[in-house]
């Protein structure tokens, strides 16, 4: 055996068909809480099933950072940034760990390759099966927000493409601002029924509609 | 509720996000097992409660999950200043 | 009832026509009879247009009160709202409360009712028996009796009742986050606002009233050649098409917390209705929002101070200010006749307002001995009757003012020096000058300065990053007012980095010239304090100036111990009106100056806040995060009662139709060690480990030997703190040669992490090592009993499960229905057992896979209380129930899992080789079996050597776990006990709450397979 354990998660949809339930994944599509779903104030929608891979590392290893760049195709983001490149998003966590999300038939193999180009000390950990990507849109998304977490989330302190982890109600979530109008939670699975509840909640006012992908 | 600057997300950040740990800058002694049991009730125990500036360390829990050290006045609680794990404070 | 004090606001010759709309009527009820006012009244002011005189009863004598005054500082009028029961709110303030069509309200002081009242019989024959301090003297002993005293005060008390009924409201929260916090919208603070908003500075500006304007509402006099009203409009309307501006009213800024954060209180639909029934529920009732201000600029303005005399407190006695209020802003004039006590000049445009409504003003008696201000002549020309040097010291009337007492004083307001004349009246307005409303700066713990220029209480030094303006600083002039006002709005955007000078939104202010007011905290009577007529300091908690001397003759002399003495700005109000004429007689009476004897500190909240601002959403379904494994709607369906274990819902029991508790743990216990159970274990902590350091670390921080630990192998770790006790447990297995899979009890998953993290980040930051959680990522299904491995077997087809390839404490990897799992055969039970880990999007496919193979075996899903029954049969311990972090892997007799001979000193090591941790009979683990077999002892049960020994008992330890046990027909326990280890055998005693005991034997832990074959097979 090598020094790390290494699993392809996901079964072989050729040999099984195994159902698989995202953390939300009992929401479905349809529901929709507003008279008129064009003029919901919130859109959400459950990015599922997709791969989340968390890398720990030494960003000011510079073979570290070349080895990454040659992998992602981009370098880690600094400090409360995020990007986006092709497939992937790449959130910066904290100083030594960054959370990349691909899709969730890619992880494994997205694993391999970055664990085949980084030497040294550097720790990946699939972490797909654990948390969930939340994309909300709309004009109140900025409302909901503020309702739910005690970061400010003005144009002033939160502009597009950065990502910070703090509250969300009473639980928490790594918040990220995608676009003008679109933002991004990622959740943690357990916790997600609760986070589900709470935004529901705090777009009644506006008017909420569940998107499927 | 404080508004607490973590050095490592470089931001100022609400106090929720934070857990408090205790005085700072008390190092395990190298071997435990050398100390008499007073010495080692002190490492264990013994902790200041200073009216004014105290040196604590801190936990961005919600956030970066990084451990940091701050000098606050305990009168006032106003926080002079926040800094890394291995670095010593400026403001004593 | 007809509006008798109503101006026709149709008569030219009313100058003020009011902020009302007469031409929408509103009824209401008021103490269950019909009223009628007009849109843009508050509940006072329509009660006093109605001429309703009494509004409650007091406090402690139960004598008759009115309305006192029209905003916040309101001591009297306080009501108990709600239509329905589910919708009552008590402590509304009737100054505050806007009226609205079907509104229902009734006094909250007075018991039974306001008119008519049991307590008043009290009250007068025994308004000595209530003498300060009447608490402790009279209700203190004895001690038994308190709960009944409690009852009757409480209820007589009476500030308000909360519902019996859910409030079917919503209540929410939001955060904010600004550069400057403006608190008041008076004329400094709308200054302010328009000055700091064209800077680009982010502004929130909030008012405790229905509209903007403060003192302007209400004033006559002029900014740019108009009226103030019009000013107001305007800046209002820019400051609401400001998109860097967020206007708040209705909003009180309830509490001033460490570093500029502030919570603010918004009554969204108070003002509207009862209760806003709409489907599907969408409006919010009272938001309370949560702002981190990088400035904040208190424009919180003051407060008129009310004069103390004798039999003050008649209705019909009210402050200078409201009475001009009232005519102005709700174009109600609250009496025929007035009679105006002043010491300042300001006070006199009440005795104006109140001539031009056409009703008639007796006189104004003015302290000063030779008032000659602008005010002052302009009454005097329109023939309004001035005696000056002068004071009203009683008042007559007992349901309404009837006429006041008048008598000439000398400089220093001591001593009455002229005959009494009296004069009829039915109103008494009095002003004693103003104090600045510093409620909010004191809550960060700033201590209020003593100004003697403006004879009152100013904000003191402050880490905050904070500002005052206008009447907060004393300064209550308007054109000061609007200067300091632009002044400081420039300053507060400057402060939190906005560079641009932005132009004032005013340019010219004629002031009102004013001659200095007279100190006057006390008007003194013919008769000494004591046997004067009742001269009222705190009208809520019915303080009197007599009152006050008393607690200083029993030597009560801070000015706190006053305080709890007499209760003096205790209650709903905060001493808003009474605080600084009770600190001034303290000071007199203690022969002190009012800096000498400070003020109390206020603490928020400034005014009266609901339960339901404060929970805010987090209530009902979302009052705490509920956590839910991958497989818990199936749990759901299959019947199960859950357990809450931290914030994770874990099946308790899965219950069948007509089964008892214990029914279902037997069933269930019993099918798991002759077949296979299924337990849920996904919640257990679960930490991933890399890095060619994380053997080193966990050798450091487990308190046994890893270093050996090969690949493919599982092993149970305890963990220890640095003082040697145990705080969690759990099997790490090793995945790689520099990887682990750590996993730590349900509850104890986030402290260990961070317990982890600490050192690392800490003490041993240059090991090459990372952690990360995983408890979320893999779902854990546990088969447990001799068939799981034929069941394992018929879903696996890639996993060698022979018994010597897959021994008990290995793991391996392979697929279960076709999923990618880590299979790890550890136990719990003591049984053959596997935990099945896949990632967690799958983990309800695999578990159904389970269930469905396992029928043929008769699987049985089980809960935590199986699992704790079966683990206590094989002696396995739960950290944080049978351990309680003073106990060390020694006293659990675990001294097998320590490993003394590690090269570093791991933690706990030092920590257990403490001298009180190697002595002897020290409490140790032990298991304990019941004479007799039937008898469960409760968990918590103490032991004792001698059942019959007089107390106080040798007190030996207590259970831990206590359990039925139907594997083995008798019940089980653990517990502690003295020494217990080297006493198997021995007799102990439960005394019982009911007196029975519990005899028992002391044992050995391991009730069942004590060699361990059972995991073995
Ligand atoms: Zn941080």
């Amino acid at each position: 055996m090598s020094d790390i354990a290494v699993m392809d998660q996901v079964p072989d949809s050729q040999e099984v068909n195994a159902k698989a339930e995202s953390p939300l994944f009992h929401i479905g599509a349809g529901i929709n809480t507003h008279k008129d779903a064009n003029s919901a104030g919130v859109l959400l929608q459950e990015d599922k099933l997709a791969g989340h891979l968390l890398i720990r590392g030494n960003r000011d290893d510079e073979a570290f950072n070349i080895a990454i760049n040659n992998v992602l195709g981009t370098g880690l983001p600094k400090t409360l940034q995020c990007i986006y490149v092709d497939e992937l998003s790449i959130r910066w966590v904290s100083p030594d760990e960054w959370l990349v999300i691909c899709a969730g038939d890619k992880v494994y193999e997205l694993e391999k390759r970055l664990r085949a180009a980084v030497q040294g000390h550097y720790a990946i950990v699939n972490v797909s099966g654990g948390q969930t990507l939340l994309v909300l849109s709309g004009d109140n998304v900025r409302d909901v927000l503020m309702k739910s977490t005690a970061y400010d989330v003005d144009d002033s302190n939160f502009p597009v493409g950065k990502v910070v982890t703090s509250t969300l109600a009473k639980s928490q979530a790594i918040i990220c601002r995608r676009n003008e109008d679109v933002w991004e939670l990622v959740i943690r699975r357990s916790f997600a029924d609760y986070i589900w509840l709470w935004l529901e909640d705090a777009s009644r006012e506006f008017g909420l509609v569940v998107n499927s992908k | 509720m404080f508004y607490i600057y973590c050095p490592y997300c470089e931001e100022h950040r609400e106090e929720e996000e934070f857990h408090v740990v205790g005085q700072a800058h008390i190092d395990r002694p190298l071997d435990p097992d050398s100390l008499s049991d007073a010495e080692w009730a002190k490492y264990l125990y013994m902790r200041k409660n200073t009216r004014g500036l105290y040196q604590e360390q801190w936990l961005h829990a919600i956030g970066c999950r990084k451990f940091f050290n701050m000098t606050r006045d305990t009168v006032t609680y106003e926080i002079k200043e926040t800094y890394k794990v291995g670095e010593q404070p400026t403001v004593v | 009832m007809t509006q008798k004090n109503r101006l026709d606001v149709n008569k030219s010759a009313n100058k003020s026509s009011g902020r009302i709309n007469v031409n929408k009527p509103i009824s209401f009820r008021y103490g269950g009879k019909p009223y009628a006012g007009y849109e843009g009244d508050t509940v006072a002011s329509a009660l006093l247009a109605n001429g309703v005189d009494i509004i409650g009863r007091s406090f402690k004598y139960s004598r008759p009160r009115g309305i006192v005054a029209a905003g916040a500082e309101e001591p009297n009028a306080i009501l108990q709202m709600g239509a329905t029961e589910a919708t009552q709110v008590p402590n509304v303030r009737a100054t505050q409360q806007e009226l609205f069509e079907g509104l229902e309200c009734k006094a909250t002081n007075g018991w039974p009712n306001e008119d008519f009242d049991l307590m008043s019989y009290v009250g007068k024959v025994g308004g000595n028996v209530m003498s300060p301090g009447f608490y402790y003297k009279t209700f203190m002993y004895p001690q038994s009796m308190w709960k009944t005293y409690e009852k009757v005060i409480r209820k007589a008390a009476g500030f308000g009742r909360s519902p019996q009924e859910n409030d079917p409201d919503i209540y929410d929260h939001i955060h904010r986050h600004c550069d400057v916090l403006i608190v008041g919208a008076g004329p400094a603070g709308l200054a302010a606002a328009a000055a700091a908003a064209q800077t680009g500075a982010r502004v929130i500006i909030a008012d405790e009233q229905a509209e903007f304007g403060g003192s302007l509402l209400h004033s006559t006099e002029l900014i740019d050649a108009e009226k103030v009203q019009v000013w107001v409009d305007k800046i209002v309307a820019q400051l609401n098409n400001a998109p860097n501006v967020v206007c708040l009213s209705r909003s009180t800024v309830n509490g001033y917390h460490d570093h500029n954060f502030l919570t603010i209180h918004e009554r969204r639909t108070d003002h509207i209705a009862d209760f806003i029934a709409e489907a599907p529920k969408k409006t919010i009732r009272q938001r309370m929002h949560r702002v981190r201000a990088k400035t904040v600029l208190l424009a919180t303005g003051a407060h008129e101070r009310p004069l103390v005399f004798g039999n003050n407190d008649v209705p019909g006695s009210m402050l200078a200010s409201a009475v001009s209020t009232y005519i102005h802003r709700y174009a109600v004039v609250p009496g025929k006749s007035l009679v105006l006590m002043t010491t300042n000049d300001y006070a006199y445009q009440t005795a104006i307002d109140w001539f031009y409504t056409g009703r008639k003003v007796v006189a104004v008696v003015d302290a000063r001995a030779n008032p000659q201000g602008q005010r002052v002549h302009q009454a005097r020309e329109l023939g309004i009757t001035v005696i000056a040097g002068s004071a009203v010291i009683d008042v007559s009337g007992n349901h309404r003012v009837s006429g006041v007492k008048v008598a000439s004083i000398d400089k220093s307001g001591e001593k009455i020096t002229g005959e009494i004349k009296p004069l009829v009246c039915d109103t008494i307005a009095s002003s004693g000058g103003w104090s600045p409303a510093v409620h909010l700066s004191c809550h960060t713990g700033s201590k209020p300065v003593w100004d003697e220029k403006i004879l009152g209480f100013v904000p003191g030094k402050t880490i905050q990053k904070q500002l005052t303006a206008g009447g907060i600083n004393g300064c209550y002039r308007l054109k000061a007012c609007l200067q300091e006002g632009y002044q400081r709005g420039c300053k507060a955007a400057t402060d939190a980095g906005f560079q641009q000078m932005p132009q004032p939104s005013f340019n010219d202010v004629i002031d009102v010239d004013e001659e200095p007011a007279m100190a006057l905290f006390h008007i003194p009577h013919t008769e000494p304090t004591s046997r004067a007529p009742k001269q009222f300091v705190d009208l809520q908690n019915d303080v009197t100036a007599a009152g006050i001397e008393m607690a200083t003759r029993e030597g009560f002399e801070s000015i706190e111990h006053v305080k709890r003495y007499t209760a003096l700005g205790f209650g709903t109000d905060q001493g808003k009106l009474g605080n600084i004429n009770g600190m001034a007689i303290t000071a007199k009476s203690l022969n002190k100056s009012i800096p000498e004897t400070g003020t109390t500190i206020f603490r928020p909240n400034y005014t009266p806040i609901t339960f339901g601002a404060i929970a805010g959403r987090h209530c009902g379904e979302l009052f705490d995060p509920k956590r839910y494994t991958a497989m818990h709607q199936w749990h759901e369906k299959n019947g199960a009662l859950f357990e809450d274990v931290g914030q994770w819902k874990r099946p308790w029991y899965f219950p069948k139709t007509g089964e008892t508790m214990q029914q279902a743990l037997d069933r269930e216990c019993l099918a798991t060690r002759k077949s296979v159970g299924i337990l849920d274990a996904s919640t257990l902590g679960k930490i991933d480990i890399q890095g060619k350091d994380a053997r080193e670390f966990l050798g450091r921080v487990y308190t046994n030997a890893w270093a050996k630990l090969a690949v493919g192998k599982c092993r149970y770790g305890l963990m220890c703190g640095e003082d040697g006790m145990v705080f969690d447990d759990g099997v790490t297995s090793c995945l790689g040669e520099n990887h682990f899979l750590m996993t730590t009890t349900t509850g104890g998953a986030a402290r260990v992490l961070e317990w982890l993290e600490l050192y690392h980040q800490t003490e041993w930051s240059d090991m090459e090592v990372y952690f990360n959680s995983v408890t979320d990522h893999w779902a854990t299904a546990t088969i447990s009993g001799p068939n799981s491995r034929q069941l394992l077997a018929e879903l696996t087809n890639d996993i060698d499960l022979d018994k010597d390839n897959f021994k008990f404490m290995d793991w391996c990897e392979g697929t279960v229905a076709g999923v990618p799992a880590r299979v790890y055969r550890i136990s719990f039970t003591g049984e053959l057992s596997f935990e099945i880990n896949v990632q967690a999007n799958y983990g309800m496919f695999v578990w159904e896979k389970l269930i469905e193979h396992g029928e043929k075996f008769n699987i049985t899903p089980y809960g935590t209380e199986t699992m704790h029954i079966l683990r206590a049969e094989k002696g396995f311990i739960i950290a944080g129930q049978d351990t309680d972090g003073s106990v060390h892997p020694y006293d659990l007799n675990m001294g097998w899992a320590v490993s003394a001979n590690k090269t570093f000193s791991f933690i706990g090591k030092r920590g257990m080789a403490r001298e009180d941790c190697v002595r002897p009979n020290r409490k140790q683990l032990v298991g304990l079996k019941t004479n007799d077999p039937k008898q469960v002892i409760p968990e918590g049960s103490q032991a004792v050597n001698d059942p019959n020994q007089p107390l106080p008992m040798d007190m030996q330890g207590h259970i831990t776990s206590s359990y039925w046990s139907a594997n083995l027909g008798h019940s089980i326990a653990m517990g502690y006990i003295k020494g217990g280890i080297n006493r198997m055998g021995e007799k102990v005693y439960y005394p019982q709450a009911d007196g029975s005991v519990i005899e028992a034997e002391i044992c050995s832990t391991i009730f069942l397979d004590p060699k361990g074959e059972r995991q073995n097979v």
